[in-house]
């Protein structure tokens, strides 16, 4: 068996019957069950890894590869088409990429931070659940696919947000990330019904190619838009997530960090790829201002307006909490502003010349570049910080900062692993947040100044903001009731040091992850027509 | 291909002459130490803190909590965070409100 050409299945296929067996495992023995989530997740992240290595090597015509799967079915795809069918491309890998660090580390956590817990049969499971469904909204070429995976991630992730249930405010949160994950997910599956009615037709190459942006057409763009912005958090959208994230345990939130940015690829996907062809070339008239004006500008001001509303929001709350988890959720919405600035800066780039013709501005690229560079750096970075506030209620059983103080002094490496986390957070060099940072900082600065100037200074208030968590839980006196403390368990300190690592990795060699996973993945984002001809064979 | 720099359009960072910046910076502070008081003992009187006589706070009293820090800032925003507290109002169906406001907000500014 070739296992690259059935790579993109199993990649879903692994940790859902893994999902599956887990309870049973857990029957016979705990220690088995827990090497077991490790070891499907382990094998998860190889063959994620495989595909990406497949599709990041460049084919022999230099373009990145598209790797097509059809369950069940052949290879070749006739339009319309209505059937399951995995699109990966270079996109899809590098969100791959990232659920896969993010959920190997999380079970390698769970082990010691879960173990006083009971009912740990279903938290595994629902864990690989959440993988699956995850790693499926990330591969899938599918719109209605998409809408099941989606509903797959929402049901395991509320569920793993109330998993504490004997906290009240927990069930609380799960209530309300279900709540609004449904509402979403109603809309988004609204929206595929109006796409399906018109084109009859789900994959997503072949709805890109018919598209003709009539009214509902737009109206589809709209609800898939902002539910999907609500799934990744943006502001004034975000108001689930600071409950959601602060009330679950350390280890679903970073899983959670995941589920997000799932939400946000699926932003990405669909205006890229699903209206790629439109957006960029339908002009809309301006009565008041006399003017032609590009869809795509329009809606790309739309998205920055929301992001620096986001980064602004997030920084001011996150520097008032002194709940440990809440504050690291606030400064996440902060983070995902500034992924949807770099997004918007790029839909805002397109314009047109002299002669009436439609350019596309270089700052659009690095700008998008940036933004998808900082996907994974926000992953990393936050996820780093969620594990460390982990640690400390590990030790201490307490979320409040202001309970805390001193701990430095007993925990030596978790300290050091939060110094990390707070300064690639918050973009200081060489750390790998600075790297991305910069690159939107750039890119926006040549659209409006002013965008630059605010993303700039909110940068400055998150690092205040986790100085202020470093110096009230590390810094100071040995507080007397904490003079037991004791580092976490190796198990906890190794899954911090692997993302720590990758961190410092590539901070410190930026252009080694630009060059090799996100151009190419900038690159598959926005050349439609590639997409069409390797998928439809459409030129 | 260069590991290590990475071009934004209108410039490039390399984060080597960043790590090299902060060598030379420790070799400095670190050779600015070693002229220090070599005498220097630490268990007499001189490390204690002289508070004008007065007795030493407890560890717990002279830790400053986390919601005591930049007081002064949230104070003079004052204004913005009532607006801030007014949107977060942790009832879950003001969030489904927002989201129908962003809905409407988005439709007329497409649609229309």
């Amino acid at each position: 068996m070739n296992i690259p050409n059935y790579a993109p299945a199993l990649i879903v296929a692994v940790p859902l019957l893994g999902a599956f067996l887990t309870p049973l495992i857990g029957r016979i023995n705990d220690k088995l069950r827990n090497i077991f989530v490790i070891l499907i997740l382990g094998i998860n992240s190889i063959i994620v890894g495989l595909l990406a290595y497949n599709i990041f090597t460049k084919s022999t015509t230099g373009s990145p590869k598209i790797w097509t799967y059809v369950f069940g079915g052949k290879q070749e795809v006739t339009s319309p088409v209505v059937r399951i069918m995995f699109e990966v491309d270079a996109m899809s890998i590098f969100m791959a990429i990232i659920a896969s660090i993010l959920l190997f580390v999380v079970v390698i956590y769970s082990w010691a931070f879960m173990k006083e817990n009971t009912g740990l049969d279903k938290y595994y499971t629902l864990i690989l659940l959440l993988a699956s469904g995850m790693l499926g909204m990330m591969l899938t070429g599918d719109m209605f696919n998409f809408f099941v995976f989606l509903e797959i991630t929402s049901i395991s992730s509320a569920a793993l947000v109330a998993f504490w249930t004997h906290k009240g405010e927990s069930v609380e949160a799960g209530f309300k990330y279900i709540l609004v994950s449904t509402i979403g997910a109603l809309f988004v599956l609204f929206a595929i019904a109006i796409l399906y009615g018109q084109y009859d037709a789900l994959n997503i190459a072949v709805l890109s190619n018919a598209i003709q942006y009539t009214f509902l057409d737009k109206v589809a763009l709209i609800l898939l838009i902002a539910a999907l912005a609500m799934k990744a958090g943006l502001v004034p959208l975000h108001m689930w997530l600071p409950d959601s994230y602060s009330r679950a345990p350390a280890t679903v939130t970073v899983a959670l960090v995941g589920a997000t940015l799932a939400s946000l690829y699926g932003v990405l996907r669909i205006v890229f790829t699903l209206y790629g062809n439109t957006l960029e070339v339908i002009t809309k008239q301006i009565e008041f201002l006399n003017a032609d004006i590009l869809v795509s500008n329009m809606i790309g001001w739309f998205v920055i307006v929301l992001a620096i509303c986001s980064i602004i929001v997030g920084v001011m709350m996150a520097l008032r909490q002194t709940d440990f988890k809440r504050l690291i959720a606030f400064a996440a919405v902060a983070e995902i502003g500034y992924m949807f600035l770099g997004i918007g800066t790029k839909l805002a780039s397109v314009g047109f010349d002299t002669t009436n013709s439609i350019i596309h501005a270089e700052y659009g690229i690095t700008a998008l570049e940036g933004g998808i560079f900082h996907i994974i750096n926000d992953a990393l970075d936050v996820g780093l910080l969620f594990l460390v506030a982990g640690a400390i209620y590990y030790t201490t059983k307490n979320w409040s900062l202001n309970e805390m103080g001193g701990l430095a002094r007993n925990m030596k490496y978790t300290t050091i692993f939060f110094a990390i986390g707070l300064l690639a957070v918050a973009g200081m060099p060489p750390f790998n947040g600075f790297a991305s940072k910069l690159m939107i900082y750039e890119s926006t600065f040549q659209l409006n100044p002013i965008l630059a100037i605010v993303a700039i200074l909110c940068s400055i208030l998150i690092l205040a903001t986790f100085v202020k968590v470093f110096h009230s839980a590390f810094m100071g006196p040995a507080l007397p009731k904490f003079k037991d403390v004791k580092e976490v368990p190796k198990s906890m300190l190794f899954a911090m040091g692997i993302i720590a690592c990758i961190i410092i990795f590539i901070g410190l060699f930026p252009n080694i992850m630009l060059e090799n996973i996100v151009r190419p993945a900038a690159e598959a984002l926005t050349n439609n027509a590639q997409y069409l001809k390797m998928v439809i064979g459409v030129i | 291909m260069n590991f290590f720099t990475i071009e934004t359009g209108n410039g490039f960072w390399t984060p080597i002459v960043w790590i090299v910046a902060i060598i030379i910076a420790f070799l400095i502070m670190y050779t600015l130490r070693t002229f220090g008081k070599k005498t220097y003992n630490k268990d007499n009187e001189q490390v204690k803190s002289f508070l004008s006589g007065n007795p030493e706070y407890t560890k717990e009293q002279m830790h400053i909590k986390a919601s005591n820090l930049y007081w002064g800032f949230t104070k003079s925003m004052n204004g913005f965070y009532k607006i801030l507290k007014k949107m977060h109002t942790g009832n879950a169906s003001d969030y489904v409100l927002w989201f129908v406001i962003i809905l409407a907000i988005f439709l007329l500014v497409e649609v229309i």
